[in-house]
């Protein structure tokens, strides 16, 4: 909670808003695999994942919540709100399509995440460091087992390495809104909380390129990315994404399980 | 995708509180490391481990069922095998 007083309350809680938002919405897409993967091992490690991705998204809506100051408990934050109050990025809401698109877009958010959790950790605001504490463990686990699966369908069969190409071209438009900085990113980084994105492109970089380069996979650059998640601007997939996603608080309000 | 692309691995975990890893189950995995990965992500999500080993099941040389009486009959009839014939002096506590 120190230097509370150098960021505004709105900034700090637009800030864990987005990070909560997206692995709220990341977690749910995983949880969608459950009963589908294409083996038993993957059937228990996408959930795993999903699992550790919502615990986080629960412990910053709890923060969030906390302060913001109106009342607003976790449920109301996760599954309460409109969609042009969530901020995750555009990149967590995409549908899964296959395999190897979900195995990618997971290598992509984990690399994002492992360093803002390292720079969290000695954030000047102990609530957030104690959750990248806790956090940068898990996310360090999604990027050996996303990676390694990246690894492995690039460098595998014909079909494999086709599906990893789509992949990569499909989600290349939105690598760069992860890296977004603005007047939030900026308030939050000055007041020693977390890094600003901006600063992460490199470390992002250094795990992505040697699995590329393993995988044998060329990176893809588009000429203009997607961006307006953080502004609450999502995609068509985001409204169905949170019908199912609301349906059990919007229909039993209040409901506990 | 057929099934022998993807090779069967046992799985040893070692608990928490003991000493040797035990057999617990067995995965599908390409290789060595996705079938550690599998393993942690199938066998430990309880908390049940603190360490891991796999091994190609193909690599197990098993002794065969039919062979049963001729294995371990011959050892059922030699109790004296068995170290419960001594007197252990009270002094040396529990063994």
């Amino acid at each position: 909670m120190a230097d509370r007083a150098t960021v505004s309350r709105e900034a700090l809680t637009a800030f864990l808003l987005r990070l909560a938002d997206d692995h709220l919405v990341l977690g749910h897409r995983l949880s969608e695999w459950c009963g589908y993967a294409p083996m038993l091992e993957e059937d228990l490690a996408m959930p795993n994942m999903a699992l550790d991705l919502i615990g986080q998204a629960r412990a910053l809506y709890q923060y969030a919540g906390e302060v913001e100051g109106k009342g607003r408990d976790e449920d109301q934050l996760a599954y309460l709100r409109r969609e042009r109050d969530y901020v995750n990025c555009l990149m967590a809401e995409r549908a899964n399509g296959d395999f190897a698109h979900t195995m990618l877009r997971q290598l992509y958010f984990a690399a994002f995440m492992e360093p803002m959790w390292r720079g969290m950790r000695s954030s000047s605001d102990a609530q957030l460091a104690g959750i990248a504490a806790k956090a940068e463990k898990e996310v360090a686990y999604h990027i050996r087992h996303a990676g390694e699966w990246v690894v492995r369908l690039g460098d595998g069969t014909e079909e494999s390495a086709r599906r990893m190409v789509a992949a990569v071209e499909a989600l290349a438009p939105h690598v760069d809104e992860l890296f977004e900085s603005d007047a939030v990113t900026t308030a939050v980084a000055q007041a020693g909380i977390a890094p600003d994105p901006a600063t992460l492109r490199a470390a992002f970089d250094a795990v992505v390129g040697p699995v590329f380069a393993e995988a044998g996979l060329q990176w893809v650059e588009t000429p203009f990315g997607r961006t307006g998640g953080r502004q609450g601007r999502h995609s068509e997939a985001m409204g169905y994404l949170l019908a199912e996603l609301q349906y059990m608080q919007r229909t039993y309000p209040g409901m506990t399980w | 995708m057929s099934k022998n692309q993807i090779p069967l691995w046992e799985v040893f975990i070692r608990p928490r509180n003991g000493l040797a890893h035990k057999h617990c189950g067995s995965v599908h995995a390409a290789d060595e490391v996705m079938a550690l990965q599998a393993a942690r992500d199938v066998y430990t999500r309880r908390g049940e481990g603190t360490s891991i080993w796999v091994v190609p099941s193909a690599a197990i040389t098993a002794s065969d069922p039919e062979n049963k009486d001729e294995n371990f009959e011959p050892a059922l009839s030699k109790v004296y095998r068995h170290p419960t014939f001594y007197e252990i002096p009270d002094e040396v506590g529990h063994m």
